[in-house]
């Protein structure tokens, strides 16, 4: 008897707080729950860390930090307006040529391409992917930056040389080659993202325009309506990568805070300043400096990523109602 | 049966190399410069005695930071540490901090010219207007009137430095400092500056894959990386207005010719060295050591292993690409080295 009573006890306990559960449930429902609000709360310490770790830096330089282009770890005048500019340079550019190869891959992956040849290729994208970002900078070291410097920057300067952009001289090393390599290195996220959002558009839209007598293209054309949001939010997550990319920029982007038209020229962006400087940096301000611009790329990160998922929830929301 | 074996070898494992760690063990933390020499140290000493260094290459910023903070038992690094710094470490730690000096490095000028191959001269005043963005071309005058018989080409100057902060361009710059008044007050020394011109190159290697691809390139890297990967270097015209070749002898020389008047404390750069056959870019790397130490099986081990290190391990430095230290420095070391204590008791 003695051993029945404290069974009974629990029960009746646990039967006032959860009437209606089950109790794997409840201990199931609340341990997500925690871990949920654990990785939340890991944000706001990162973030509080980091503003704690800039104080010195944020109350020297204020806003000047952001507008300031000069970066002298000699004199402690810290101003990472150039280094901000290729960050969000090199990031936009490598998007622009990624963005349109991406969704042609995705497309042809989700709509076109017969089984047999879709499961090898769609490895080969999700290879692409796992490459370690130091092996993208060695293979931009020793064939990306000779190739850029002796065929594709002559040939520009040759035939459009008059614009700004293409100007100077062709080291091979600079900001052309950190958005080349970035754009290879985004291209898998954003077109595996993108050919999953486009597979979850359902069967049902692709018969219904087909059986109205509508071409190949017309149906892939309401499909990637029906996904614009998704395809948008794959976009915004490469951008994120992009943006912080560290180790493949600076092995080829020349690594140099200027501000420049040229795409010829060297250019610096705040993950590489952080991965090279920071194990050097002896002095309190410069140490500051630093976690500071790990600040501002925290919260660009975060306002990239934040929107990524608020366009994938709008869409997710649309499908629920339609 | 089988599994339960297994598992019991394990165990005894596990037992036997816990009873390893559960001797002396000294943590250390600093310049990656030295780590080669240092992990070859640390590993031939733990064969001689038994004791064990635990060294995390992390850099002379971090490094400098953990000794002030007392999370190491020594520290290491490429630049000596700033009054402010030393003062710090007094405040918290209570103690006064030991510079050792314990090998040498030099930084060489690499350039790649296919028309010059070996043997460019280059003097302080030259190098530093390369670097300051003032000389251009490869056949300007300066650069000719010190290579008469070269054939210098009509090709624009491509200057490479090194991107990460690092001690390598802490001395490089430090050179530059106490030979160029413009260099001095527009750019200064530090492990990382404000570049006037050229492209950055992650680590020796980023800075020599820079100069060897490009033509007409000029940058800078550490002695041993040059020698072991044959990349040419120029002769430097030192103080005594001889142009001397970068080799593990020249860079003795530079610390002998420094040796004469070392300050007390040992914080001393020996670029631009007097001496006739001084190279004149060289430097110390030193380890960090608490003056008084609390632990005193600790204190006794250190003591005891940068002996060791001053006398038998100066032998493992040129096969590893450094150099040794001179015998003058080494006594001034040993000195150093006598002075540290144990809660204020001397060590025997």
């Amino acid at each position: 008897m003695s051993i029945e009573e404290p069974v009974n006890k629990k029960d009746i306990f646990l039967r006032k707080i959860i009437p209606s559960q089950n109790l794997g449930d409840f201990i199931f429902e609340r341990l997500t729950l925690f871990f949920t609000v654990l990785v939340f709360l890991l944000v706001i310490l990162m973030g509080y860390e980091m503003y704690q770790g800039s104080r010195l830096s944020i109350e020297k330089f204020g806003w000047n930090f952001l507008v300031n282009s000069t970066w002298d770890p000699v004199q402690e005048i810290y101003g990472a307006l150039p280094i901000i500019y290729g960050t969000v340079v090199s990031a936009s550019l490598a998007l622009l040529i990624s963005f349109p190869l991406s969704i042609g891959v995705a497309i042809f992956l989700a709509e076109l391409a017969p089984s047999w040849l879709e499961k090898p290729l769609s490895f080969l994208v999700e290879l692409l992917a796992g490459i370690p970002s130091v092996i993208y900078g060695l293979w931009g070291i020793f064939v990306l930056v000779p190739w850029i410097r002796n065929e594709v920057e002559p040939f520009l300067s040759d035939r459009l040389g008059f614009l700004p952009f293409f100007q100077g001289a062709p080291y091979g090393f600079g900001m052309l080659a950190a958005v080349l390599i970035l754009s290879i290195m985004v291209l898998p996220i954003i077109s595996s993202i993108s050919r999953d959002i486009l597979r979850s558009v359902p069967q049902s839209q692709r018969e219904a325009a087909i059986a109205l007598g509508a071409t190949k293209w017309q149906a892939t054309k309401i499909v990637l309506k029906d996904a614009k949001s998704g395809i948008l939010g794959a976009t915004m997550l490469g951008l994120g990568r992009a943006v912080g990319e560290t180790m493949a920029v600076t092995m080829v982007i020349g690594n140099r805070a200027q501000i420049s038209a040229s795409l010829f020229d060297p250019s610096y962006t705040m993950a590489s300043v952080i991965a090279n400087e920071f194990s050097e940096a002896t002095s309190d301000m410069y140490l500051s400096a630093l976690i500071e611009l790990a600040l501002v790329l925290f919260v660009i990160t975060i306002v990239i990523n934040a929107l990524a998922k608020l366009l994938v929830w709008s869409m997710e929301k649309k499908w629920k109602t339609s | 049966m089988k599994i339960r074996t297994i598992i019991a070898a394990i165990f005894l494992a596990l037992s036997v190399s816990s009873i390893a760690n559960a001797q002396l063990q000294l943590n250390g933390a600093g310049a990656t410069f030295p780590y080669v020499i240092y992990s070859k140290w640390f590993d031939e000493y733990k064969n001689v005695t038994g004791v064990q260094f635990n060294y995390q290459s992390i850099g002379s910023g971090g490094g400098i930071k953990q000794v002030i903070e007392g999370t190491v038992d020594f520290g290491a690094t490429d630049g000596p540490m700033t009054d402010q710094q030393l003062a710090d470490t007094k405040r918290k730690q209570g103690t006064d901090i030991l510079h050792i000096p314990t090998v040498m490095g030099a930084v060489v000028v690499c350039y790649n010219l296919s028309s010059v191959g070996k043997g460019l001269n280059l003097d302080d005043e030259t190098l530093a207007d390369i670097f300051l963005g003032k000389i251009t071309k490869w056949n300007d005058e300066a650069i000719k009137k010190l290579n008469p018989r070269m054939n210098l080409p009509d090709r624009a100057i491509v200057v490479a430095h090194r991107s990460d902060g690092s001690g390598t361009t802490f001395i490089f710059t430090d050179y530059l400092v106490k030979v160029s008044k413009e260099w001095e007050t527009k750019v200064g020394k530090g492990t990382s500056v404000n570049w006037p011109v050229g492209l950055g190159g992650k680590g020796n290697e980023g800075v020599a894959g820079l100069v060897k691809q490009m033509e007409g390139s000029i940058g800078y890297v550490e002695l041993a990386y040059a020698v072991q990967n044959i990349i040419p270097y120029a002769n430097m015209k030192n103080k005594a207005g001889n142009f001397v070749e970068a080799t593990f002898n020249s860079v003795s020389a530079a610390a002998e010719g420094a040796s004469k008047n070392m300050p007390e404390d040992l914080r001393v750069s020996i670029t631009d060295a007097p001496g006739k056959d001084s190279y004149p870019i060289s430097g110390f790397t030193w380890l960090l050591v608490y003056q008084n130490m609390k632990d005193e099986a600790k204190a006794t081990a250190l003591v005891k292993f940068l002996q060791w290190a001053m006398g038998k391990g100066q032998s493992f430095a040129s096969g590893l690409y450094y150099a040794p230290l001179p015998k003058q420095v080494v006594k001034l070391c040993e000195k150093k080295i006598s002075l540290v204590t144990a809660n204020g008791k001397k060590i025997k």
